[in-house]
């Protein structure tokens, strides 16, 4: 009986034929990938005979050299004598500063924009959208121009600076604000702070998990602000409640003491804040008005009020909508800030800049500056796609 | 009897509120709830506190004709417009030569003719293709010369507005079709030249466009062999034409994907190839649906132009900082500026209304 089957018709053999697909797909595969074998291979030769010509050395040796140049701020302290690997780690901490309160402060101003755009208040809603379309279609660049030459020339000389709150000064050297003095008790109130945030986040893991077993709301955002704003407080107290605060003040031609907010520092802030908030703001509109109409109208029938309607109902479904872009605004600000380097801000960009003009190794300046982004963007990345699948919508 | 409501002073009720007329709409959206009315308040002293000086100073105070800049330094606390009446041929055309800046100006217009006929839904088919190469050789006709009368001008003097346009339209135009080919990459099934195709595109993706000019700038000659040297303009529009492939491919895979798997289905049961499926059935839907945007990608590409001040190249941003530099008109960067700011708003503005128009044109969904 098997014989029946066997005189069957038999599978054709395989053979290699340009009409089976998957013959193609492999000689397309590799013609691709020996034009691009062939392109590298191509451009690392003439690289590396360029590099043997001109005597340029090649490597990251240079890192561990003495920099000699200084910078303009820091974080950390650089001087001329630190090194080149010194530099560019003041360029990271400068540009994460920049991109880190750039973040937040985006945030927060685009989020109330976008909703001041869908208030029923005809006059707020036509400013935020006169707002939104403006600061959209002007390039950041000339934002920092603009908000530089604001600073730079048309505020006044530390002499005659602006004097809004006793203490704070503006002129065209930057803000000057008072800062706490190097007592114990700022850095109890800086750890009580700290501190709060984490214990709200618990507090906060526990509520859900209440509310989820046993029905209970807690008052959250009461016991959060309590937290945040308490403990820090408690820490003051604790110790010794010192009143005394670094108060800039003039000596001669500028300010002593206090803390500093630079003139190129505040100017790429304010750009890119101003910048960022406008696009910002139309994702958060455009992720509100995303939740449909029944979901609103279902849940004023059902009695919520407005807040909770807005708290329980239209934000958990419109962040569905708002984290994926407004996780491309995010590294947005951090890959914008990269136009530090045209008002002068120390960014690494600027400092990768500066090293490979004095040591002539323009490659590894470029990878240093690329290794930089491409890390910073893929951590947000990776924190946000996580943030992401916490928040989206879990279904059979 | 009758059954008939007596009319009597107790069951009258006032009329309902007039809900037409200026009034009834100031009530609905200006003061319909006391924090609305808080709102409106705290807008109208906004308004109050920046428009009446922000108008003193660019219009009742301002100095329009100074062939000097000391009326302007006589006049404070206005704006002086005088400094652009001055400079605003360096600032539209860079330092191209004075008596020949009409040819940039032309070139100028074709350009923007171009963009406008590309928005045109009539030519959204083949001619589209032809339009563009005409309207590229009459552009470098016009900015280059050195035939047909006009005398040759080399690509180092070009500047102002029409080297931003053509630095963002031949950036996105040549970007479109390397973008086109990545994304059929990525969304390919042959693993070799899909990894080829992501790598390229989430490492553009991941970094400054700063960063790719540098490398342009400083990192390609040495790419190249010996005496093989490619000039300053052309390597930032390639830097410019890489980084907007990248985005560009990521457009248009959100376009493949949209596409119902029937098409791919009914394609392949019709029995045509893979690039007739792509070239007949697939691209033609997919690159409908992203025009608009498209144009958002081209207005942030027309803005991020800009950036190409940082290696030195003289384009719209940089001919108003070379402005600056002038000792006797020190001090009106603001004017300037604000200059500059009106000339990309109005681009970006109005390819940003167009491409709201047409979405809302092609939307086919519930809207109330």
């Amino acid at each position: 009986m098997a014989s029946a089957h066997g005189t069957g018709i038999k599978p054709p053999a395989r053979r290699l034929t340009w009409n089976d697909p998957t013959v193609r797909a492999v000689v397309y595969q590799v013609i691709a990938l020996g034009l691009v074998a062939f392109g590298v291979w191509y451009l690392v030769s003439n690289t590396l005979h360029n590099l043997e010509t001109r005597k340029i050395a090649s490597g990251f040796d240079f890192l561990t050299r003495e920099a000699g140049f200084a910078i303009g701020e820091s974080p950390i302290y650089f001087g001329p004598e630190n090194t080149y690997a010194r530099a560019i780690l003041v360029g990271i901490l400068n540009t994460l500063r920049v991109a880190v309160v750039g973040i937040i402060l985006a945030t927060l101003l685009g989020t109330i924009i976008g909703i001041a755009r869908l208030s029923k208040n005809w006059l707020l809603a036509k400013i935020a959208s006169l707002y939104v379309e403006v600061m959209r279609n002007i390039p950041l660049l000339l934002h920092l121009f603009f908000w530089y030459a604001l600073i730079t020339e048309i505020m006044p000389g530390p002499r005659d600076a602006l004097n809004p709150m006793p203490g704070v000064f503006i002129s065209n050297r930057g803000i000057k604000v008072p800062s706490p003095t190097d007592h114990f008790a700022f850095d109890l109130a800086a750890g009580g702070f700290l501190l709060g945030l984490i214990l709200s986040v618990v507090v906060a893991q526990w509520a859900k998990k209440r509310q989820e077993r046993t029905g209970l709301t807690f008052p959250l955002m009461w016991s959060s602000l309590a937290l945040i704003l308490g403990l820090p407080l408690l820490g003051w107290l604790i110790g010794g409640a010192p009143t005394q605060l670094d108060v800039p003040v003039l000596r001669g031609f500028n300010f002593q003491g206090g803390a500093t907010l630079t003139p190129e520092y505040a100017a790429l802030l304010a750009g890119l804040v101003i910048y960022t908030a406008g696009f910002i703001a139309e994702v958060v509109r455009s992720g509100i008005l995303a939740v449909s109409h029944g979901q609103w109208e279902a849940a004023s029938a059902l009695g919520f009020t407005r807040g909770r309607l807005l708290q329980l109902i239209v934000l958990p479904q419109a962040l569905r909508v708002i984290i994926p872009p407004m996780t491309s605004q995010y590294l947005n600000i951090t890959k914008n800030s990269s136009l530090a380097i045209a008002i002068g801000y120390p960014d690494i960009v600027s400092i990768a800049n500066t090293t490979l003009n004095q040591t002539g190794q323009a490659i590894e300046g470029i990878l240093v500056i690329m290794g930089v982004y491409l890390s910073i963007s893929l951590s947000i990345s990776l924190f946000m796609n996580w943030y992401n699948k916490h928040i989206a919508l879990v279904e059979r | 009897m009758t059954n008939a409501p007596e009319i009597t002073g107790e069951t009258d009720i006032a009329p309902p509120v007039s809900s037409t007329g200026i009034v009834a709409w100031m009530r609905e959206r200006l003061f319909s709830s006391p924090l609305n009315i808080i709102m409106t308040v705290l807008c109208g002293l906004l308004v109050i506190a920046t428009l009446p000086p922000f108008i003193e100073w660019a219009l009742i105070k301002a100095v329009w004709i100074s062939p000097t800049a000391d009326a302007c330094r006589a006049a404070r606390g206005g704006a002086c417009w005088a400094f652009i009446a001055e400079k605003h041929r360096l600032i539209l055309f860079g330092l191209y030569p004075y008596d020949e800046q009409w040819r940039p100006l032309l070139a100028a217009l074709v350009n923007i003719a171009l963009i406008v006929a590309s928005c045109m839904r009539r030519f959204w088919n083949i001619r589209l293709l032809y339009i563009w190469g005409i309207g590229l050789v009459l552009i470098s006709w016009l900015m280059w010369g050195g035939v047909l009368g006009l005398s040759y001008v080399e690509n180092t003097k070009w500047g102002g507005l029409p080297l931003t346009l053509i630095l963002a339209t031949f950036g996105v135009g040549f970007a479109f079709p390397f973008g086109i080919v990545l994304a059929l990459g990525r969304r390919s099934n042959m693993p070799a030249i899909k990894t080829l195709c992501i790598m390229y595109i989430e490492l553009i993706r991941g970094v400054p466009l700063i960063s790719l000019l540098f490398m342009s700038s400083v990192m390609l000659p040495l790419f190249f062999p010996e005496g093989f040297s490619i000039d300053k303009l052309l390597r930032a529009q390639i830097a410019i034409i890489m980084f907007a492939a990248a985005y560009i491919a990521e457009v248009v895979r959100g376009g493949l994907q949209a596409i119902p798997k029937g098409q791919y289905e009914a394609a392949d049961a019709l029995g045509l190839s893979y690039w007739k499926k792509t070239g007949l059935i697939i691209l033609p839907q997919a690159l409908k649906i992203v025009i608009p945007p498209m144009v958002s990608l081209f207005i942030a590409m027309f803005k991020d132009t800009s950036l190409v001040v940082i290696i030195g190249i003289f384009d719209l941003m940089n001919a108003t900082k070379a402005s600056l530099t002038d000792t006797a008109w020190k001090g009106f960067a603001v004017e300037s500026y604000i200059f500059v700011s009106i000339i990309y708003f109005v681009f970006c503005f109005s390819m940003s209304k167009y491409s709201q128009q047409l979405e809302a044109r092609l939307a086919t969904g519930h809207k109330r």
